[in-house]
């Protein structure tokens, strides 16, 4: 579940990837979403070309795969920045200044839900349930989960996230 | 011999730096040439207290927390980890009243062991309840469960033991087992801490469900926001498969069971039953029409246990103690104990496993300790998004299936969210049908359409735009959800929105009703 920077995986990269989460996945029953999230932890986002390769596979049509790919929230039809940080947007949240921080995160960002900052550096994405209510508010980083965010701390992960330097 | 020191690995924990202490206070124990095993165990539920670190002492298990990775040396400095005192120190962490009050029994290891170790989960009693189904028949097994009184812990509450005779009894040899484990209802967090903390447990629960209906494939479905609980799950089964828990001769019963572990990808309404086994197939997560009950015809057409993560973790206890022993806990028709998850604007959030019957009020004074705020606590979301907001002056209702569904409002999965006098509950009713519209799944009108709708009702309400008559639309439409829609989701998003304007009528601009 790592994201790989989209920018650095070229197209023939791109298609060898797509080729080998297929064939891994393809002979366990309801392989579909393990395929896409093979994709998406390789590549950082489901790109079209593996819409073809995964309804042949599958002996499907191209629409079925679209369909699925674009009903969950958390395959990406298009490249993310280097890091996606989630902000988890429920109720628990809510109560310990959540809507606060949700502000403060598309402000500081200069982004909203679902975009990119300039410098390709982060996504912001709404999370709905962290499971971590007992440490609201919470953030995602990655496959890091973060508590106790305040607007302070969100900044101070944006600075570190920003420092990191591409692979 | 060597200290040990636990330092929990439940993602909570990490989230607020459980890793860089463990980091911490290996480092410093190797600079002061001292003997210290640290163990990552599970997280015992005080999450205010997290990272909360324990030493193990003769005596038993002392606490220091919160602990940041700055106060390790400080701690060694005062012996800590030979008995010192420090002002992080708690004392025994059995004796913290939050945890000595509490009656755990589907999280009686969870904090206390090394999730992964089967050594450990042994020693704490784990697999006799395994141990005691191989002996058993299909037909006992679930005759035990039965009569145990456990109800489904996903909020549904439907008889544990009546589904799988369902399963036992239907034709043909294809059966399968599937954990519920798309934790999703905000507030809510025992299915994650148990998984990460005492992974082996739903792994027991699950093989005995197999053993009970004659299934011999499992799933966990799990939510893609657990990337923590994933890895633990895919590390316990492989190691309980080395170890002969699972496999093709369970226990050396001679009978099979294969787990595995499936991730969601995001989508709330695949906490709904046939939905999931929708997502499961590899679909997109839409709703069946039922019948057929997923027991007749469920994943891949063929007869399928269903059941939340909380309640396959009951079922080990149950084949271990017997039916009675889990039975005597409880009120009513609601038998056994539920882990309440304490979230929201609270002193003392955390998780806390007790009988049914006890009431709002203590759970969120004697245990919550109150607001963080310091403010009055206004109104409780219980049961997750969908669930009602309880006011204060229902705080004395005993937390009971029956009791709760006899006010319009349901216990759910357990989670608790509090919030002090500041929260705008027209607000709150607005995300109620905005998150109902954007997890819709979209195949009944009621739920796709009717969502949308009371958002744009509601805010017309708060700008007091012909406030009575959308008052009466927002209460048709909420009719029209709760009576027409195909699952919960429509079903259950009135609810909020409806107890909001019960109960906090000021908020929405309306006047309230005063007794005369």
């Amino acid at each position: 579940m790592s994201v790989t920077p989209a920018s650095v995986a070229p197209p023939e990269h791109r298609l060898a990837a797509i080729h080998a989460a297929v064939d891994t996945h393809r002979p366990r029953p309801g392989a579909l979403l393990p395929m896409l999230h093979a994709i998406q932890d390789a590549l950082g986002w489901v790109p079209p070309e593996a819409i073809p390769v995964i309804a042949a596979a599958l002996n499907q049509s191209r629409a079925e795969i679209h369909g699925v790919v674009s009903f969950y929230h958390h395959f990406r039809t298009s490249p993310p920045g280097r890091h996606v940080v989630q902000v988890c947007r429920a109720e628990s949240c809510q109560a310990k200044g959540g809507v606060a921080l949700e502000e403060h995160a598309k402000r500081s960002l200069g982004i909203d839900w679902h975009q990119t900052t300039q410098d390709g550096a982060v996504s912001l994405e709404p999370v709905y349930c962290l499971g971590n209510c007992a440490c609201s508010p919470a953030i995602r980083v990655g496959d890091e989960i973060l508590g106790r965010v305040s607007c302070a701390r969100f900044d101070r992960v944006i600075a570190e996230l920003r420092e990191e330097v591409p692979a | 011999m060597s200290i040990r020191i636990f330092v929990p690995i439940d993602s909570g924990a990490l989230s607020v730096g459980a890793g860089d202490v463990a980091q911490a206070i290996s480092a410093e124990a190797a600079a002061r040439g001292l003997d210290i095993e640290v163990v990552r165990n599970g997280s015992r539920g005080l999450y205010w207290l997290e990272p909360l670190v324990e030493v193990d002492t003769h005596a038993g298990r002392l606490a220091f927390g919160p602990v940041t990775p700055e106060d390790v040396p400080a701690l060694f400095d005062a012996g800590f980890h030979e008995g010192g005192m420090h002002r992080l120190g708690h004392g025994l962490t059995e004796h913290i009243p939050f945890l000595a009050g509490q009656e755990r029994l589907t999280f009686r290891r969870v904090g206390i062991t090394d999730p992964l170790s089967l050594v450990d989960y042994e020693a704490h009693g784990g697999f006799e309840g395994l141990l005691k189904a191989v002996g058993m028949d299909g037909a006992a097994i679930v005759k035990e469960v039965t009569d145990s009184g456990l109800r489904g812990r996903g909020g549904a509450a439907f008889p544990t033991g009546i589904k799988w005779n369902t399963v036992l009894h239907a034709a043909g040899p294809d059966k399968y087992v599937v954990c519920n484990a798309d934790e999703g209802d905000s507030g809510t967090f025992s299915d994650r801490m148990l998984m990460e903390g005492d992974p082996y447990c739903l792994i027991e629960g699950m093989t005995i469900a197999g053993l009970a209906v004659g299934a011999r494939h499992g799933y966990i479905y799990l939510r893609s926001e657990y990337p923590h609980a994933f890895h633990t799950l895919q590390q316990a089964i492989a190691k309980a498969r080395d170890a002969g828990w699972l496999g093709s001769d369970v226990a050396g019963s001679g009978r099979s069971f294969e787990l595995e572990v499936r991730l969601g990808a995001g989508a709330y309404v695949c906490g709904e039953e046939t939905a999931m086994l929708e997502s499961l197939e590899g679909k997109r997560g839409i709703v069946r029409f039922k019948p057929p009950l997923p027991a007749i015809q469920g994943l891949f057409g063929k007869p399928t246990v269903i059941n939340n993560v909380m309640s396959l973790a009951a079922v080990p206890l149950i084949l271990a103690r017997g039916a009675a022993f889990y039975r005597d806990y409880g009120m009513g028709r609601s038998h056994g104990t539920l882990p309440f998850q304490l979230a929201g604007n609270l002193r003392h959030p955390g998780l806390v496993e007790k009988a049914f019957g006890i009431t709002l009020r203590e759970l969120l004074l004697d245990y919550g300790g109150g607001s963080a705020s310091g403010r009055p606590i206004r109104a409780v979301q219980v049961g997750g998004p969908l669930g009602a907001y309880v006011p204060e002056s229902q705080f004395d209702v005993p937390l009971d299936y029956e009791a709760y569904a006899a006010m319009g409002a349901m216990i759910g999965h357990g989670g608790l969210v509090a919030f002090d006098d500041t929260a705008d509950m027209a607000r709150l009713a607005r995300y109620a049908m905005e998150f109902c519209a954007t997890e819709s799944c979209g195949k009944c009108t009621p739920c796709r359409i009717g969502s949308t709708r009371g958002v744009e009702v509601i805010d017309r309400i708060i700008a007091d735009e012909n406030r009575d008559a959308n008052l009466a639309l927002l209460d048709s439409l909420c009719d029209t959800m709760l009576n027409g829609s195909l699952c919960a989701l429509g079903g259950m998003a009135p609810y909020p929105v409806k107890s909001a304007l019960t109960h906090f009528p000021q908020d929405f601009g309306i006047a309230p009703v005063t007794a005369e």
